[in-house]
């Protein structure tokens, strides 16, 4: 078979022929994913900190404009910023609720499912079903439930918060956390899942013998057996908090109100595309992936502690 | 089994399932009602007061079938690039040696923990403005050309496979590409599936990228004109309640009807691998 388009030496013996192959047909094999990465990865994020650098300014394909080198004005700009401000500390309420909710309610749901249960696959794939499920199609049903005359309110009657949930500028975001952690979460259940079936029976009954009840053995062997499944949690969590951008821009109209639910990404969007400011965008951009890493690492360090 | 009695497990199930379940069904209720609004009863189906009205005016608002037919070309753009690139590239790194594959691998999971939406600027300015590719299949593919999550999957895959059936092959003489496709290939299939569907839900659901590339509605994918009658154009239908509740379902169905049908292959994905990094 020559199909490789790389012709072996006829002389060679079978040996040295299959053992030269290899190298040169591993690289080829992998080089259109090569020039994916460069193209959409490596190429932007270089791009990005060039913009950032830079006055930079939207031009027609092959017009020459002038684009100074400004320094850190940029960075300058986006610290000074309010709106990116707020946005900062919007992802940090997110982180707040989001994470300990999604770690609670995946780590209990997956405890009880991990046994044999009638129904079982039917829990599982209800779970599931919101993670596989279009962002846009689920915002539009929760902006039906938590809109101002929406179903909840009508359930609260007298007791609906005023003004209502995503037009209040301290409800909207926790709205978006929850709305996000629901999303998720089914993710979350089936990674648990799989890391409880790796937590070894026996702690479990020796934990009975030594008198521990069932809280008690839920916390000193179910929680640190799926430490690793936690510190995925986390940096997921981190990941998409830094994401968050079709939530805030459907679910509260913009990021409203008055920048109360506004992310990053969604700064992003509107300096850099909406009010054609690309270089304040792009340096809010290297901010932003500076942030997740940073946040990531010691999301790791923390969660991590004690587990060796 | 392990702690927990049978009655409990069960009620803290259930609740869960009514907690993610009740949004899907208030959708396709409310999807079929004349009135679409948040009382009470219009939580319950109504028998008297169905109609598919919401979904022809949807469908005049936004034009259904042509959104449905974006989304079906982005999403297999992806797909077809993926499952070509991405099993010839996991096959490489998991099974063939050559110069710069250890860094290789240590970029595909240092891509995977890049947000996307962070390079959005600069592959604007690249794909929109220096392309010209805005408005286009191309430009909405391009940037999830390969999904390097499915990369990572077929390579775990791959290495699963023993050893020796590589090297029989190779001792026969077989070249590269028929070992992988007469051999690695059928051993692996259930689990290149699992890719496939993973794969398809991400452009069949992604919203922002193709928001940014169609500004023409002709291109739109189906969540970017939903988005778009969410955020203008429900001053333009009777019931615009309803109207996006039958979208918000056209859009939800083939997601969700292929998870039903593969539901096995969803959930059976070796994740564990990713935990112990």
């Amino acid at each position: 078979m020559s199909t490789t388009g790389i012709p072996a030496p006829k002389s060679a013996s079978p040996r040295t022929r299959w053992r030269l192959r290899p190298p040169r047909i591993g690289a080829l094999f992998v080089s259109p994913y090569v020039l994916f990465v460069t193209a959409v990865f490596a190429v932007p994020l270089g791009y990005t900190i060039w913009i950032s650098f830079h006055r930079f300014y939207f031009t027609a394909p092959g017009t020459d404009i002038d684009t100074p080198w400004v320094g850190l004005r940029n960075y300058q700009d986006v610290f000074t910023d309010p709106v990116v401000q707020r946005s900062f500390l919007n992802i940090a309420i997110f982180l707040v609720i989001n994470v300990p909710l999604t770690v609670v309610l995946a780590l209990v749901l997956a405890s009880a499912l991990n046994a044999k249960l009638p129904f079982r696959s039917f829990f599982r794939a209800a779970y599931y079903l919101p993670y596989v499920t279009a962002s846009v199609a689920l915002v539009a049903v929760w902006q039906y439930i938590f809109g101002a005359d929406g179903l909840l309110n009508t359930v609260l009657g007298d007791l609906a918060p005023d003004p209502s949930w995503l037009v209040n500028s301290t409800l909207a975001m926790p709205v978006i956390a929850v709305f996000v952690t629901w999303k998720q979460l089914g993710f979350f259940v089936m990674l648990y899942l799989a890391a409880l079936q790796s937590v070894p029976r026996e702690l479990y009954e020796s934990a009975s013998i030594d008198g521990a009840g069932r809280v008690r053995s839920f916390m000193s062997v179910t929680v640190p057996g799926v430490r690793h499944a936690t510190t995925l949690v986390t940096v997921f969590a981190i990941i998409t908090g830094a994401n968050l951008f079709s939530e805030p821009y459907l679910l509260t109209g913009g990021g409203g109100p008055d920048h109360a639910s506004s992310s990053p990404v969604l700064v992003m969007y509107q300096k850099g595309i909406e009010q054609a400011h690309p270089d304040f965008a792009a340096a809010l951009g290297v901010v932003l992936v500076v942030f997740v890493v940073v946040l990531a690492l010691v999301a790791r360090k923390f969660t991590e502690k004690g587990a060796e | 089994m392990v702690g927990g009695g049978r009655p409990l497990r069960l009620a803290v199930l259930t609740l869960g399932a009514i907690a993610f379940l009740f949004p899907f069904y208030y959708m396709v209720v409310g999807s079929l009602g004349k009135v679409t609004s948040g009382d009470l009863d219009g939580a319950l189906p109504r028998p008297g007061n169905t109609t598919t009205g919401n979904y022809e005016s949807i469908n005049g608002a936004i034009s259904l079938g042509r959104s449905l037919v974006n989304s079906g070309v982005f999403t297999m753009g992806v797909l077809l690039c993926t499952m070509v690139f991405g099993v010839l590239a996991g096959y490489a790194l998991a099974r063939l040696h050559f110069r710069g594959r250890g860094t290789l691998f240590a970029v595909l999971l240092l891509v995977q923990t890049i947000p996307f939406q962070l390079l959005m600027l600069p592959l604007y300015v690249l794909v929109v403005r220096d392309y010209g590719l805005g408005d286009s299949y191309l430009g909405m593919i391009l940037p999830f050309a390969i999904n390097s999550t499915a990369v990572f999957l077929f390579r775990q895959f791959f290495l699963q496979i023993p050893a020796t059936f590589f090297e029989a092959a190779r001792i026969d003489g077989a070249s590269e590409l028929r070992i992988l496709w007469q051999i690695a290939i059928p051993m692996v299939r259930p689990a290149l599936l699992s890719g496939a569907l993973l794969t398809f839900i991400g452009p069949w659901n992604e919203f922002l990228w193709p928001f940014l590339v169609t500004k023409n509605a002709d291109m739109q994918p189906l969540a970017v004109s939903l988005a778009g009658f969410m955020s203008n154009l429900q001053g333009t239908v009777a019931n615009p309640t309803g109207a996006l509740m039958a979208g918000a379902c056209v859009l939800a169905v083939p997601a969700v009807v292929l998870f039903l049908l593969f539901q096995r292959h969803f959930t059976q994905i070796d994740i564990d691998s990713g935990t112990k990094g």
